[in-house]
């Protein structure tokens, strides 16, 4: 297990560099000159542009000035966004926002999706189970900004239930109401994974066996049938956090939460080079911790996996 | 007299299906008195694991009692609610199904899954008070080192251990029934014959009641004082094990009793009776239909053939076979360990051993599925070793095999006429419509009707999809047909006929077969010669008769001695 983990540590190294080449290129390629944008319609002197342009070293080739960026990554710069913060500053100001909306959503889709998931399965072909699958349905086919809307719209201005915008440093409550929507159709698609795990996983012998043990439904439902379906749903975990980081852009822009995806979000719109690297870097670097951190888990679960 | 412990009476079981009701069980009855035993035969779909089902109320999906009483010491099963249920099962009537890999939970450590049962049951409270009695009743089912072992989990258990954890759990809350489904059929013989006197012994001292489930007639009459026949869910005869074998009365239980490759073999042996007609596979050289059977001449014709054979080249010669697998850790297995045997042409050579020893690996490398460490196979005058990809193509056109299977081995999504087409396109044998011909040829031979090129697998029995596996390693006129395990997984009346008809194919076609099991009672009527594999060596290799007459070694004899029903002695 150790070494496995030592392993797949020394796995996110090749994966970081690549993925930092690939955004950085991806900037570089983009249309638009940085310092024209950096100025918008005054133009500055022309002193100041060479000035600028030696400074960030935008006369050298890409490659030089990726392995320039390369160097201040591993000295802690990230260097700086246009209005001159640091990003590293901007990145500890934003991700424990974006992680704070994250996790509460993986709360929720977690606990109603497997909730809502295990009822369905226990009773297939019930009236819960039909109106459950219907709605899932529904839910997996919104776009998630159409959703945002609509309950920014009705939940938060129409009945104030929630705060329609967020701002400033929110706390888990000012969230509530982002994450429920960020959390949305990933729920819809436990639901339907922990329903057909539930139904597979309720015919299997060894289920009927623990009835015949005498053991009670109340038992060997959470033991035996929830326990095993919970193995495919840990895995989509692991893909689903992916989407959440997407969704969290768009959800952050409707709440107006000032976390990693708003930030981003706008650094791509100003053609901000080094924050937009740095910004997804991190994120990829989540990811892999993420679903890392979901493959320890699953042997967890499952004990016929080991590593080695 | 006391009242009886178990009385079935009138039982129906239905399955709710889109088309209706489908009745599973038609008006069983029985009685089972205290401390009696009881086995109920028949073959897969005639109602016996539903049955068994139904007594605990455990049936599957839409299954339900639709009629009849299930009266345990007086008290209606069929009209228990779910608490009542939940009461007795565990505490009056322990269960131990059938296959032990797939009934113990693989998340959860076999020390969990035995305490769960004994606290359920309210045997035992406090920690140490459980696991004490988890490993008491371990170590009674057989599991000497059960508290060492308590914290593993079911795959680091061998399938007799498993089905060992099973019966301890079935017999954990000490029950006054036990119901046994099939509990052995799993496992290997040697195994099966240990673990079926343990659990004999344990509930003759324990004083439980026993009802038996199996498919295997000669289990069943040596297990149990009473036998009940089940056909389509009826029952079609019951009484005393001794009288129904000796003396059957339904015609289902004498075809029964005849096909039982365990008892009939004895009975060629014992008496040669001429009644022997269902069994008569052994001397197939001259089955015509119809035909009383003088088993002294075709024994003569039979032993002429091969000595006519034994002149010719043989068809397969293997010398010094080795295969070593590397495993990451632990070292090297040596799977097969110097193996050497010769097949003559239009022969049968049974290669018998338990699981693991590597009976099924010599298969594969012999069709090339998998390279040989060292040693020489000769397939026909070629070395396998030595053949191009190309000659390998074509020698595979004249060795073919059939596996175990039948479910697995047919592609689920092709027809059967593509599915038999399929080896004659490969080679490219033929135009479509000659192909087409050859697919009804060949239906006709396996006897199947030609109505069935057009049907998927799904629609068709396990004997007839072992039938459609025959005829696709037929279809391209092969010398050699290696089988591996192609009618174990077949009840006794279909694996009868199934033997028939690759004996009658085998004096039709000159056909070559290495047939591969680990049932000793099917060898018997099938093989002429056998070699018996232990841990990857042939221990023993000699006739069919010299084997099961003369057994030299004493893992032979063991394996014999294992055949269930192999000692009961028919009335003739």
């Amino acid at each position: 297990m150790l070494w496995y983990t030592g392993k797949r540590l020394l796995q996110i190294i090749p994966v970081l560099l690549g993925a930092t080449f690939l955004i950085y290129f991806m900037v570089f390629a983009m249309p638009g000159d940085p310092i024209a944008a950096l100025y918008g319609d005054r133009p500055p002197a022309p002193g100041v542009i060479d000035q600028i342009r030696d400074q960030y070293h935008l006369n050298d080739p890409f490659i030089v000035q990726y392995f320039y960026y390369l160097i201040g990554i591993f000295q802690g710069d990230f260097g700086v966004t246009y209005s001159g913060q640091p990003v590293t500053e901007v990145l500890a100001r934003t991700f424990p926002v974006t992680i704070r909306l994250a996790i509460l959503a993986i709360f929720f889709e977690m606990v109603a999706g497997i909730l809502v998931g295990l009822i369905s399965g226990l009773r297939k072909g019930g009236i819960f189970d039909a109106t459950g699958l219907a709605v899932s349905l529904v839910l997996i086919s919104l776009p998630i900004f159409v959703l945002g809307f609509v309950a920014q719209y009705f939940l938060a201005i129409q009945w104030g239930w929630f705060s329609p915008t967020v701002g400033g440093d929110p706390g888990f409550v000012d969230l509530i109401l982002p994450a429920i929507v960020l959390a949305t159709i990933s729920f819809a698609q436990i639901v339907r994974l922990t329903r057909s795990s539930v139904i597979e996983t309720q015919s299997l012998d060894f289920v009927r066996t623990a009835y015949s043990k005498g053991l009670t439904r109340r038992r060997v439902v959470p033991v035996h049938i929830l326990r095993n379906s919970l193995i495919p749903v840990v895995t989509y975990l692991g893909t689903d956090f992916g989407t959440l980081l997407v969704g969290a852009t768009v959800t952050e822009g409707i709440f107006n939460v000032p976390g990693v995806g708003r930030t981003l979000y706008q650094a791509v719109l100003k053609g901000e080079g080094p924050t937009v690297v740095s910004f997804v870097t991190v994120m990829v670097l989540l990811y892999l911790v993420v679903n890392l951190l979901i493959d320890l888990l699953y042997a967890v679960l499952d004990p016929r996996i080991r590593y080695a | 007299m006391s009242t009886p412990l178990l009385q079935v009476k009138d039982l129906e079981v239905g399955f709710r299906t889109q088309t209706g009701v489908v009745q599973a069980v038609r008006g069983v009855s029985f009685t089972l008195d205290r401390g009696s035993s009881l086995a109920i035969v028949g073959e897969s779909g005639s109602g016996k694991s539903t049955t068994a089902h139904a007594i605990i109320n455990l049936l599957p999906g839409t299954g339900h009692i639709s009629g009849g009483q299930v009266l345990l010491d007086g008290q209606d099963l069929a009209q228990a609610s779910q608490h009542e249920m939940e009461q007795i099962r565990g505490r009056k009537i322990g269960f131990v199904p059938q296959d032990p890999m797939s009934n113990l939970n693989p998340v959860w450590s076999i020390g969990f899954q035995v305490e769960e049962a004994i606290r359920a049951n309210g045997i035992a409270t406090g920690r140490k008070e459980v696991k004490k009695r988890a490993i008491q009743v371990l170590k009674e089912a057989g599991l000497q080192d059960a508290d060492r072992r308590l914290k593993q989990f079911p795959h680091q258990f061998s399938g007799g251990m498993r089905q060992r954890v099973l019966i301890g759990m079935g017999l954990a809350a000490n029950p006054q029934l036990l119901i046994a489904d099939e509990p052995t059929s799993a496992l290997d013989v040697t195994v099966q014959r240990v673990i079926l006197d343990h659990l004999e012994s344990l509930t003759r001292e324990l004083g439980t009641t026993l009802l038996f489930i199996t498919h295997d007639l000669g289990l069943a009459a040596e297990r149990a004082e009473q036998l009940l026949v089940m056909y389509k869910g009826q029952v079609v005869e019951a009484g005393p094990s001794a009288d129904i074998l000796q003396n059957p009365q339904h015609p289902y239980t004498q075809r029964l009793v005849a096909a039982a490759p365990s008892l009939a073999s004895r009975r060629i042996q014992a008496t040669g009776s001429i009644a022997a007609a269902e069994s008569s596979i052994a001397a197939d050289a001259s089955t015509a239909a119809g035909e009383t059977i003088d088993l002294l001449a075709t024994a003569e014709a039979r032993a002429e053939a091969l000595e006519a054979a034994a002149s010719q080249p043989p068809a397969i010669v293997v010398e010094n076979l080795t295969k070593v697998f590397k495993i990451r850790g632990s070292g090297d297995f040596t799977a097969v360990d110097d193996v050497s045997f010769q097949i003559a042409k239009g022969t049968t050579t049974a290669l018998v051993g338990e699981s693991g020893s590597g009976k099924s690996t010599v298969a594969k490398m012999l069709l090339k599925l998998e390279d040989a460490t060292s040693g020489k196979i000769v397939v026909g005058g070629h070395d396998l070793a030595s053949v191009s990809g190309k000659e390998m193509f074509g020698l595979r056109s004249r060795m073919q095999p059939v596996f175990q299977d039948p479910y697995g081995s047919l592609n689920p999504l092709r027809n059967i006429g593509n599915t038999i087409a399929e080896p004659l396109s490969t080679h490219k044998v033929g135009t479509p419509a000659s192909r087409r011909e050859r697919v009804f040829e060949l239906l006709d031979q396996v006897s199947l009707p030609r109505t069935l090129v057009s049907r998927y697998p799904n629609e068709l029995s396990g004997g007839q999809r072992q039938r459609i596996a025959i005829a696709r390693a037929l279809a391209l006129k092969p010398e050699i047909v290696i089988l591996d395990e192609a009618v174990s997984a077949l009840d006794v009346l279909v694996q009868a006929q199934i033997l028939r008809l690759l004996a009658e194919l085998q004096a039709e076609l000159n056909l070559t077969y290495l047939f591969i099991t680990h049932d000793l009672a099917v060898v018997r009527v099938i093989a002429d010669n056998v070699c018996v594999m232990q841990k990857g060596r042939i221990v023993e290799a000699a006739t069919t008769d010299e084997v099961f007459g003369n057994p030299k070694e004493q893992y032979t004899r063991d394996l014999l001695a294992a055949i269930p029903g192999a000692n009961i002695k028919l009335g003739a």
